[in-house]
This record gives structure tokens, C-alpha cells and sequence, in this order.
């Protein structure tokens, strides 16, 4: 299935806009991942992770209001769609299933 | 109070510069609050740093690339968009009937012309490509010296067919001698005279005559013919005419083997009506195989399919000189050549109708430039009526490349409209262009081909004409053209200017061009001939019966009161068909061997023709001496550079002969050219035509009834065929005359055009000054001073175009009038007279519209609602 292929960096950028869920936006997200895996990324990356998933039909966008915040500047807003959901459960499953067949005397 | 820190400037122009313009407010947010979190975090300067960082992480293709999903890109040829252009299309033609029909004429007629040219580039283009073998055929010439001019002619020596096929078997594929020439060919009580040529065996398959009964190789037998359908109808009608037999010139029978598909008249022999056998005691070149001096016939080959025709040429460059004793050399000449490249200048190809070729095709060009400049012209001036739309489409949101498709559908619209008009005009005029250009040509409807080609140029017209006002209009400022302040600038005008100017040039060009074409053959008309002409009938001599009764047919002839005087000769009046050289006399200069033109004629060949004697006394059957005399004209007398021409003695052929009288000079070869050198002898045994002088006191319709019954008692055998000398003096004038009609033809064409802009033109002016006339008329200006005012401009443009086609034209008929020796002056009033026609041209136009303008009552004109 090489549409929906994710790649890593691109799994780390859903899952986050996922755990930012309704307020997921590029600058949240690269603060997020920064939070979470504790070393820096480029902005660029984001967005052009963001863009690319929203191409795979993994996200959708929308335009937000103007806020005070940030001197007025719209943000998009980014969410996951079922479809991203589903990739997000299948890799998961799949890292399970993988776990689960590793032999106990592995580890010895 | 602490500074606030903020990222650096420069790296948030940068951004501005490489980001695209929908995406930069969004990463200007995400920027400025990830800063804002990275003060607090790491400090100002490293968070300045990762701010640069970003910037140019931002910078990447895959962030340029992508566009809103908002606003998705128009589909510029949408259908729904087309269909839309359409409409507003037709829609803007019915608005405004009057400029509709000036565009839609004016492109039609500039179309037609285009389209007629085309057609007849065509026709000659594809000359002779009726035969497949084309490109393998060719013509043997000869190239010989005489009187230091050098002619290259397709007429060379019998012996030389042989010579070819004994020497170059393996080059020459077919070959065949020809002779053209007028039979009579009779079955039963139905004769008829038709050209025809005698031809070997090879012929038909050379040409590939495409047969239609009976079979190209039966034609191998010396007494088959093959006949031209038509001429197998008028003999035969419905009947077979296989193996049925035919007499020709009277005596000789000849089987048909063959029926062959007339050749069209695009083809050299189109003329050709039937083939006559090479090899037949009938044939008297065929009686010619020793002679190495006597040119007459021409030699068609065909070159073996892996030979090189120019290196075969320079192969058999010397073959004859063995055999005599002047320069000749012989060479081959293309069949694809011939009809365009016909002229030869020592002894190489000096061009010919692909002159003309050029010349139309760049009339063509022309006319339909001027067409198109009218669709631009009046396109944009009336740009300021249609700036308001341009400036609402703009605001509503179309696109700058929107807004060029639709002015450019609209002038593909107008391009199709015209061309449904230029196909019913050129449909109307064929028939007489036919005619002006003698041609037979047909539009090719079923041709896909025709088609194609008549579709995209139709296409490409639209662009073209629609593609100035297209970008010219689609680049307006919708808030400028909305708020009214839309004022041309002092130099809009100036490609409209520019535009005018060019089409009076093109125009002025012809006028002066078709006046001297007239001039030069009317000048050539009024060239005094030598002999008078009217009443001068000639009588080709095809048959026996004719040759033996010369003084009892002129005594019947004068008896039966149809005729003055009759005389035999063996050239026409209007034509000299021998030339000669070899002869020598006292204080002849050696080294030189000059050409005469040598004309045997009856002891009444003077006063028949009417010729004038200025020197020594006619030809007169009371000196019997008078059989080894000499007539010279003065031409003769000057190239032989006698000073006192009666009683000199002349030696020819082993024999002398004495001058005893010298003629006026009579133009019997081209009028365009110098006299021919002539030297008129008698000799009963060397005559091919009759020439009669009818009865001056008969209508000649009279005379011609009466000769008929004589001639018939003479020669039974014939029919009647005769030719008026005054007809085929006409004749010589027919390719410039042609070239003045279609001159003329196509001047019309333009001067319509460029009148019909103008008109356009001057209509939109006086409409846009309406106002401005209406205050100067209140002010007291007359219609006198009114007129003036918008005509100027018009005059001052025509004015600058005279100054620029005079020198043009000048220089171009100069070197046209240069390849007649005997030529017209260009008088300065023929420049002057087109300048001033133009003038007056332009002033009826515009006056039209201006006075209208100028009579309008200003209370009207000034009324604002």
C-alpha cells in the first residue's frame, strides 16, 4: 500500500496531532514532539510532514478565526481523520503483533 | 525598560521573499509564537538562531509548490467558459452592427484574397505532378552562342536520341524523341484539327497516361495512335473506338491502340490531344537521324531510378561536339523545373513564374496583414468602450490569462464568421480569376488536406488580428478604468497610427505598380509594327493537296472577291520560326557568325503583309534573278553594318544571293523585345503557312464564308481552320496583361480594405469627439473648419505613407521594367496621381463621417443625462 506508507517522522507528526487534538496547529506540534522526544525540529519539517499527510487524506485542515494571540495571524488547524486513525491503529497493532511473537528466550 | 527581544529582520523578509504569499501568515505565526516559547526556554540568542533555522527549513520545494485548496486554479478552456465567451461574443458583434460588418468584410475580402493566392500557388506548385515519374524526367537542352547571346532551348538534334541510348544505356531508363504539331485527323466524313505530337514508343509509359481503353504497350507499333478521350468523343461519340482507323493530315491511316484520360491543365501537355508514332514515313523528323545541325524536335528522358540527374547532366555535357563544329553543350533539365524555372541566362536557370510565385504569395501576405491590421485598429479603439467590462471582469475576479481567452475567442469567432463569407466570395470569383489568371482551378472541398490547412489559417488569422487587442485590453488597472480616469496616454494611438500608415503603403504601392504594368503594355501596343495587321488571316498548311496549287488557290482566292492579296510563308506574320547562321559578305568581320532570322516567302509576301520598302525596290516575278535575292529589314542591314545595303551580295548555303531591297523593321517576334535581325528570301519549297489578306470591302465574317468553299475545293481533306493575325499579336501581350489584371485585381482588393478600416476608424473618432464638436460648434466653428479638424490626422497619415511607397515601388518596377528592352519611362505624374488618388481616397472615407459628425446640432451633442 504505498499511498498510505507513513514514515516515521510523519508517524511522530500525526501522533502528536493527535495527543493536540483541536488545537493542533504547526508551531503546537513542533512543540510537542520537542516536549516528547526531547531533541529539536525544524519548523519546515513540520510543515511539510503536515502537508504531506494532508495529501494522503491522514489529516484535514481548516483555516482558524483571527485571535489576539500571535498578533492576530491565522493559524491552520490540523485533525486527524478516520483514515489517519486507522494507520495509527494498524502500526500499532502491527508493533503488538511483532512484540507478541518474539520467543521469551530472545532476551536470555 | 528590557527591550523586548525580536527575531531578526532580515530573516522574515527573506521569508516574505520565498514563501509563498498564502502560506506566510500562517508561518509567521507559528515563527514569532515558537520564539516567543524559546526566550523563556533557552534564551534571546539561541532562540534567535533556531528562528533563522526555521526560516530556511521553510524554504523548501515541497512547501512552494503546493497551492490553497480555497481557491482551486481556473480551468482556463473550461467548457462552460467557452460557451460563455461565445455568447458574449455574438453577443458584442450585434451590438455594434456597423464595426461587426466593417471586421467581418474587411477579413473576409483580406481572407479571400489569401485564400485565392493560396489556390493559385498551389495550382502552379503542383505543376506536372500529375505524372509519377516527375522527378525522374527531364528534357535534353542545347546551349548555343550566337551573336554573343547565349539561349538554352529544349530543341536539339535527331541523331542524339541513339547517341544516348548506344552511350549511356544504363543511365537513360526511357527515352523519347517528340514533335508537337496540328493534325488533321479524319474518320469517315468527321475531321477535326487538334494538336497533337508525334512520340516513340516509351512516351505513354513515360508520362504514365493513365489509359481508359485498350493498353500503353500497343503503342509500340509505327502505325498506332492513342487519343485523348476527348478526342476520341468527338470522333467516335458512344462507339469503341478500338483498333478502328484513323486517317491523319489525309493520307496516312493509323490504327487506334488506345484511349488515354485527358491530362489536366496543370500539366506541360496539356495540349496534347493524341500520340502519333515516331517511327512512320509520315513523320518527317523521323527522316532527319544523320543531321547534326537541324534543331527541332525535343528529347523527354527518363533517368534510371539510382541515377543522379545533375551528374548525368554534367556526364553528357560534350556529347555532340564531335559531330560539328559550333560550341554546344547539352544538359538536362528537370521536369519539376520547368514550369517555374523556365528562363535561362548563359546557358543557366534565371528564374521564371516563381518570380510570380513570390511576388502573389507576398501580395497574399500582405493583403491579409492589412485585414488584420483593420480587426486590431478598430479593436482597440474601441478599447475605452470596453474598458468598464474588462474592469468589472477584473473585479469580479477574473484572471489576466482569462480575459486574453475571451478577447481572443471573440476574434476566432469573427476569424470563422469571415471565413463562411470568403468561401461563398471566393466561390463567386473563381470563375473570373479563373479567367484573369487562365488557370482551372477549383476549390478542393473533399481535399481533408484544404481543410486543415483553411482551418488553422483561419485560426491563426483569429490570433493574430485578435492578439494585440487581446493583451492591450486585458492589461488595464480595473480600479483606474472603474473610476473613469481611463485617459489614453499621448501615445496610444501611435500603433493605430503606425498601423494606418503601413496599409496606405501597401496600397499606394499597387495603385503605382498596376499604373506602370498598364503603361508598359501600352507603350509596347503603340509600337509601330511594319505592317498593318487588320484583315491579315493565316492558314497553317497540314495537308499535300495544299503545297502544290500556290498560284491557282491565289487566283481563286482573288477571283471569289474574299481576298486582296494571299502569299505563303514559312513563319506566321506574328512569329519567326527559323533562324540561321553561316552567311558571310564583303567586310564581314571572321571571328563572328551571326544569327538572321530567315523567312521564305512568295514573290507576294510584301504586298500582302502591307510591309514598307525603304530602301531598293519588293520582290518581283519580272527579275527572275529574284530567286537568289535578299530582302533585309534594318535591323539586318545594321548588324551587317552595310552602309549602302542594294546590290550587295550575301553568300549562303554555297550560294550568293543579292540584296535588292530593305523593309522597315516589322515586329514579328516579342514587342518587348529589339527587332529581330530578318532576312526575307524566296523559296517555293520552304512554305508552311497561307496568308490571306481578306477584302477590306467585306465585314470579314463575309470574307471568311466565301475563302471557305475555295479552301475546300483545294484541300478536301481539312477543315477550315484559320487564325487572325491581330489575335495572336494580342497574344504576346497575354502574360503582362495578365500580370496588370491580377495587379489590378488585388489593388482593389486592398485599397477596399484599407478604405473600409479607415471608415471604421474615422467613425470611432468622430463619435469619441462628439462632445468636443458640439463646444466648438457653439463656439462658432463651421462645418467647413469641423471637417478639416478630423480629417487632418487622417491626411497627415496617407501623406507619410506616399512618402514611403514612392521609393518602394520605385525601386521595385524599376528592376520589373528592366527585362524589356523596349520599355516605358516611369514619368514622376504616376507617382503623383497615386499619391493624389490615395488622398482623394481617403478624403471620402473620412468626409463621409465627418461631415455627419459635424452636421449634428451641438444641443443633442452636449446634452448630458
Amino acid at each position: 500500500m504505498k499511498g498510505t506508507y507513513l514514515g516515521e517522522f510523519e508517524e511522530v507528526v500525526l501522533l502528536s496531532v493527535a495527543i493536540r487534538s483541536g488545537d493542533a496547529y504547526g508551531a503546537a506540534v513542533t512543540t510537542e514532539i520537542e516536549r516528547q522526544m526531547g531533541r529539536s525540529v525544524n519548523l519546515g519539517a513540520v510543515h511539510s510532514a503536515l502537508h504531506r499527510l494532508e495529501e494522503k487524506g491522514l489529516v484535514s485542515s481548516k483555516l482558524g478565526g483571527v485571535t489576539q494571540e500571535r498578533g492576530g495571524r491565522r493559524k491552520r488547524l490540523y485533525s486527524v481523520t478516520v483514515a489517519g486513525r486507522r494507520a495509527l491503529e494498524e502500526i500499532r497493532q502491527l508493533r503488538n503483533q511483532m512484540w507478541d511473537s518474539i520467543p521469551n528466550t530472545a532476551w536470555s | 525598560m528590557n527591550m523586548k527581544p525580536s527575531p531578526p529582520r532580515w530573516a522574515k523578509r527573506f521569508l516574505h521573499l520565498f514563501c509563498p504569499a498564502y502560506l506566510v501568515e500562517e508561518m509567521e505565526g507559528d515563527l514569532e509564537e515558537l520564539f516567543e516559547q524559546r526566550i523563556r526556554l533557552i534564551g534571546a540568542r539561541k532562540a534567535r538562531l533556531r528562528y533563522v533555522r526555521d526560516v530556511l527549513s521553510l524554504v523548501r520545494p515541497s512547501l512552494r509548490k503546493q497551492k490553497p485548496l480555497e481557491h482551486p486554479s481556473p480551468f482556463l478552456f473550461r467548457p462552460a467558459m467557452l460557451l460563455n465567451y461565445f455568447k458574449i461574443a455574438f453577443r458584442t458583434l450585434l451590438k455594434n452592427k456597423v464595426y461587426s460588418v466593417i471586421n467581418i468584410a474587411g477579413l473576409a475580402t483580406g481572407m479571400a484574397v489569401a485564400l485565392l493566392i493560396g489556390l493559385w500557388i498551389w495550382d502552379e506548385v503542383s505543376f506536372d505532378t500529375y505524372h509519377p515519374n516527375r522527378d525522374r524526367l527531364a528534357y535534353v537542352m542545347a546551349t548555343q552562342t550566337y551573336n554573343g547571346e547565349t539561349g538554352t532551348y529544349n530543341s536539339i538534334v535527331v541523331p542524339l536520341e541513339k547517341e544516348l541510348r548506344s552511350l549511356y544505356p544504363a543511365d537513360f531508363k526511357r527515352l523519347s524523341m517528340l514533335w508537337a504539331s496540328t493534325n488533321v485527323l479524319a474518320v469517315g466524313e468527321k475531321k477535326i484539327a487538334q494538336p497533337g505530337i508525334w512520340a516513340q514508343p516509351d512516351f505513354p509509359e513515360m508520362l504514365t497516361l493513365k489509359m481508359l481503353k485498350g493498353s500503353r504497350e500497343a503503342f509500340n507499333d509505327p502505325s498506332s495512335v492513342l487519343l485523348s478521350e476527348s478526342v476520341a468523343a468527338a470522333l467516335f461519340g458512344d462507339d469503341d473506338p478500338i483498333n478502328q482507323v484513323v486517317k491523319v493530315d489525309n493520307k496516312t491511316n493509323m490504327k487506334i491502340v488506345g484511349v488515354y484520360q485527358d491530362l489536366p491543365p496543370n500539366t506541360t501537355f496539356r495540349d496534347v490531344r493524341f500520340v502519333l508514332p515516331w517511327h512512320n514515313i509520315a513523320n518527317w523528323w523521323n527522316t532527319q537521324d544523320k543531321d547534326w545541325r537541324n534543331h527541332g524536335c525535343s528529347l523527354l528522358v527518363q533517368v534510371s531510378d539510382r541515377v543522379d540527374m545533375s551528374q548525368l547532366s554534367a556526364k553528357i555535357k560534350d556529347i555532340v561536339l564531335p559531330h560539328i563544329k559550333e560550341i554546344e553543350y547539352t544538359s538536362l533539365n528537370p521536369m519539376a523545373r520547368w514550369h517555374l524555372y523556365s528562363n535561362f541566362r548563359t546557358g543557366r536557370v534565371d528564374g521564371g513564374r516563381i518570380q510570380f510565385v513570390w511576388l502573389f504569395g507576398i501580395i497574399g501576405v500582405f493583403v491579409l496583414l492589412l485585414a488584420c491590421i483593420n480587426f486590431m485598429n478598430l479593436s482597440t479603439a474601441r478599447s475605452e468602450k470596453r474598458a468598464k467590462e474588462v474592469g468589472i471582469r477584473k473585479a469580479v475576479g477574473s484572471m489576466h490569462s482569462q480575459l486574453i481567452g475571451q478577447f481572443l475567442s471573440e476574434s476566432v469567432v469573427v476569424a470563422f464568421v469571415s471565413l463562411a463569407f470568403t468561401l461563398l466570395l471566393v466561390l463567386a470569383t473563381l470563375p473570373f480569376f479563373n479567367r484573369l489568371a487562365d488557370k482551372a482551378i477549383n476549390i478542393p472541398w473533399t481535399n481533408p488536406v484544404f481543410w486543415l490547412l483553411t482551418i488553422s489559417f483561419t485560426l491563426f488569422t483569429g490570433f493574430i488580428s485578435g492578439s494585440y487587442p487581446a493583451f492591450y485590453l486585458s492589461s488595464f488597472k480595473p480600479i483606474k478604468v472603474l473610476k473613469g480616469v481611463m485617459r489614453a496616454g499621448r501615445f496610444a494611438s501611435l500603433p493605430r497610427k503606425v498601423m494606418v500608415v503601413v496599409q496606405f503603403t501597401v496600397s499606394i504601392t499597387l495603385i503605382i505598380g498596376t499604373i506602370i504594368v498598364y503603361r508598359q503594355i501600352q507603350y509596347a501596343k503603340n509600337r509601330p509594327v511594319g505592317y498593318s495587321r487588320e484583315g491579315l488571316i493565316t492558314i497553317a498548311m497540314n495537308t499535300p493537296e495544299l503545297n502544290s496549287h500556290y498560284n491557282e488557290l491565289r487566283a481563286a482566292l482573288v477571283e471569289s472577291g474574299a481576298a486582296v492579296e494571299m502569299t505563303e510563308s514559312n513563319s506566321p506574320p506574328t512569329q519567326i520560326w527559323s533562324n540561321n547562321s553561316g552567311f558571310s559578305w564583303k567586310g564581314k568581320d571572321p571571328t563572328t557568325d551571326p544569327l538572321f532570322g530567315t523567312i521564305a516567302v512568295t514573290h507576294d509576301f510584301g504586298k500582302t503583309v502591307g510591309w514598307k520598302i525603304v530602301a531598293g525596290r519588293d520582290f518581283s516575278r519580272d527579275f527572275t534573278t529574284d530567286s537568289s535575292a535578299f530582302i533585309l529589314n534594318e535591323a539586318a542591314v545594321k548588324l551587317a553594318g552595310f552602309a549602302d545595303p542594294v546590290g550587295k551580295v550575301m553568300r549562303w548555303n554555297g550560294r550568293d544571293h543579292v540584296v535588292t531591297g530593305v523593309v522597315k523593321d516589322m515586329v514579328m517576334d516579342s514587342p518587348f523585345q529589339p527587332t529581330v535581325p530578318t532576312i526575307f528570301l524566296v523559296d517555293y519549297g520552304w512554305l508552311n503557312m497561307i496568308i490571306v489578306r481578306a477584302n477590306p470591302a467585306l465585314s470579314i465574317r463575309d470574307a471568311l464564308d466565301k475563302m471557305e468553299p475555295v479552301f475546300k475545293k483545294f484541300n478536301p481533306g481539312s477543315p477550315f481552320e484559320y487564325k487572325f493575325t491581330d489575335d495572336e499579336y494580342a497574344r504576346k501581350f497575354s502574360d503582362e496583361e495578365r500580370i496588370g489584371n491580377l495587379a489590378t485585381f488585388f489593388a482593389i482588393f486592398a485599397i477596399f480594405i484599407s478604405c473600409l478600416g479607415l471608415f471604421g476608424l474615422a467613425s470611432f473618432v468622430a463619435e469619441q469627439r462628439t462632445k468636443e464638436i458640439g463646444v466648438r460648434k457653439v463656439l462658432g466653428a463651421s462645418v467647413f473648419n469641423v471637417w478639416g479638424l478630423l480629417s487632418r490626422d487622417f491626411v497627415v497619415l496617407v501623406i507619410i505613407s506616399c512618402l514611403i511607397a514612392v521609393p518602394f515601388a520605385w525601386y521595385f518596377m524599376n528592376s520589373w521594367l528592366k527585362q524589356y528592352d523596349y520599355r516605358s519611362d516611369m514619368a514622376w505624374w504616376i507617382f503623383a496621381a497615386s499619391g493624389l488618388g490615395a488622398l482623394l481616397i481617403t478624403l471620402l472615407t473620412v468626409s463621409y463621417q465627418a461631415i455627419r459628425a459635424a452636421l449634428v446640432n451641438p444641443v443633442k451633442s452636449l446634452r448630458t443625462e
